[in-house]
């Protein structure tokens, strides 16, 4: 058995009367790349944002590094090392790549090493080094993403959760991305992975969970969902 | 330190900077009372116009009740000063004290209700319109009557500080150093946690949010740090004109004069708002004189009113930077000159 990095447990979360996680329960292994798939309205972007703290869960746990994190405010979960990518390149487009990055820094585990991370990430992203100066709204769709995924290494996270990555990119963008993803992970980030590209996130996911409706539905390795008629019919459109 | 808050500005910039600095601080030498009085209404413009600034330009907050703050600062300070003889200083403290207080209720309970953009707005204008009417009603703040500071003679003449009773010298040097303050204030402020959260939220909440970055709180902060202003330049507006009614003070009107400058020279800008207090007033100013002169030469008769005519065209100076630059002219300005380094080259000047 893996250590288990996040372990999720009987998580209920409520937008007023309306139910948007059920009985939800995960596990994180240290070093996996987990997948969750859901069509939309499913509940994916709830499951991050609760795990980020953003949103308070009516019942259940999440336990983070064998530390009970449920209820905590987000910036103590960021800086207790879970960091996000959010859906759609969402960078600051007013400010410059240099100060995205910044921004990115602030919590005291970030703060820490700062300088050694933003090395680390214009070493991984050359285009967001050549860019530093650039206000990044006017940057491409592409690199955006690329700055949005910078930012979040900026905080030095050991879990990175990422929400539909892929979302509005050029298919060899996309590409580029999962790279990015898969070399985050072999560098020893563990890895939750949001995802309409459905195919391609269960070929690099350990182990992956299908949520339907708010609940986990279904869940296995990457490769055994993969293969599940279910799965299948109702993602892969075969 | 000096590069941190000045690392964006080029040498022409720093130049500009300190000769403008240099002209502020000797200017009573050799300019009119007339000048001077002018001079000290525009700097009272650029520091309460820095004020706003920092929670729409730098907070993406918009406020259109901030006569609340500048009043709330006015009356305690004045209240304090004309019933109990206490110092401006302790007039500070409390009203800036009370102003913040406020100024944290208020964003609390429209943070906590999610009440965002617009919606914020009329809150702000909301709690500024019935403090107005409460004011009215109160008798111990003189109510619709006014609230009025002691003045003799005498101590026109002085330079007492500590009462804040004197030359007009004296409170031309007192809102220069305030609202210079004000500008070393924002600059630091820009650069340090606050301000990256402060324009990181501005831009994308969502994102900021995914960062760990408190909202509510720095939101809230925000507003904090602008009533302060606002209560500050409130107590310099008390003594400085030694009379206050509810109406003037926390009419909408006062709160968007509040607004021009900055949106003249540049929501968002480090500048803007004392570039657009020295274009703005004097515009204003030269367009009272023509007036006059019209007047005089009897080319328009003594008898046509011309009361709202300033406003008029303050309003239409608006519009036209609104729709022709509507960065604002101090962006327009620092490019035409070359007082401010692009971005793209700023980081190897760091």
């Amino acid at each position: 058995m893996t250590e288990s990095l996040l372990g999720i447990r009987d998580l209920d979360l409520y937008y007023g009367d309306a139910a948007a996680l059920e009985d939800v329960a995960i596990d994180v292994p240290l070093g996996a790349i987990v997948c969750i798939v859901g069509a939309n309205g499913a509940g994916k972007s709830s499951l991050i944002r609760t795990i980020q703290g953003i949103e308070k869960p009516r019942r259940g746990s999440i336990v983070f590094k064998g530390q009970d994190i449920t209820g905590w405010p987000s910036h103590k979960v960021t800086d207790l090392g879970i960091g996000q990518v959010a859906e759609g390149r969402q960078i600051f487009a007013g400010l410059s790549v240099d100060e995205n990055l910044e921004v990115g820094a602030f919590l005291p585990r970030g703060r820490a090493g700062k300088a050694a991370a933003k090395d680390r990430v214009y070493q991984m992203f050359p285009k967001l080094a050549e860019r530093r100066g650039q206000i990044a709204g006017t940057m491409s769709g592409g690199e955006q993403q690329m700055l949005a995924i910078g930012r979040c290494l900026m905080g030095r996270p050991e879990l990175v959760m990422f929400d539909e990555p892929s979302l509005g990119l050029a298919p060899a963008i996309v590409q580029e991305v999962f790279g990015i993803i898969e070399k985050l992970n072999a560098e020893g980030i563990t890895v939750i992975l949001v995802e309409q590209n459905v195919a391609v996130s269960l070929t690099l996911a350990s182990s992956a969970y299908v949520l339907e409706n708010g609940r986990i539905v279904l869940s296995g390795s990457g490769r055994e969902l993969l293969h599940h008629e279910g799965v299948k019919q109702a993602y892969l459109g075969m | 330190m000096i590069d941190r808050l000045f690392g964006d500005l080029t040498r022409a910039g720093l130049a500009a900077l300190a000769a403008f600095v240099l002209l502020l601080l000797v200017l009573p030498g050799f300019a009119t009372g007339y000048i001077l009085s002018v001079t000290t209404i525009i700097l009272y413009l650029a520091f309460v116009g820095q004020a706003w600034n920092l929670m729409l330009g730098f907070a993406g907050l918009l406020s259109i009740g901030h006569a609340l703050f500048m009043g709330i600062g006015a009356y305690a300070s004045a209240y304090l000063f004309a019933r109990h003889g206490l110092p401006p200083i302790v007039g500070l403290i409390v009203g800036g004290g009370l102003a913040v207080a406020v100024g944290a209720a208020i964003s609390a309970l429209a943070f906590r209700f999610a009440i965002g953009g617009v919606y914020f707005a009329l809150l702000t204008i909301a709690f500024a319109e019935f403090t107005r009417i409460m004011v009215d009603h109160a008798r111990f703040l003189g109510g619709t009557e006014g609230l009025f500071l002691p003045v003799s003679a005498e101590s026109r003449q002085g330079f007492d500080l500590f009462h804040l009773r004197g030359r007009p010298e004296m409170f031309y040097y007192v809102i220069m150093l305030l609202c210079l303050g004000a500008h070393a204030l924002c600059r630091w402020l820009l650069t340090s946690r606050a301000g990256y959260y402060w324009r990181a939220v501005r831009d994308n909440p969502q994102a900021a949010e995914a960062l760990g970055v408190n909202i509510f709180r720095y939101r809230m902060y925000a507003v904090m740090v602008s009533s302060g202003m606002a209560a500050t330049a409130g107590v310099f507006y008390a003594f400085f004109y030694n009379n206050l009614f509810p109406e003037q003070i926390f009419s909408v009107e006062r709160s968007i004069e509040m607004t021009l400058a900055p949106i003249v020279g540049g929501v968002g800008t480090l500048f803007g708002p004392i570039f657009g207090a020295f274009v703005l007033t004097p515009l204003g100013e030269v367009l009272t004189w023509a007036i006059e002169w019209l007047q005089h030469e009897e080319i328009i008769g003594k008898q046509v009113k011309v009361d709202g005519v300033k406003l008029l065209f303050w309003g239409i100076a608006v519009a036209a930077i609104v729709l022709l630059q509507p960065r604002g002219l101090w962006p327009w300005a620092c490019k035409r000159l070359g007082l401010i380094r692009a971005p793209e080259d700023r980081e190897e000047g760091r």
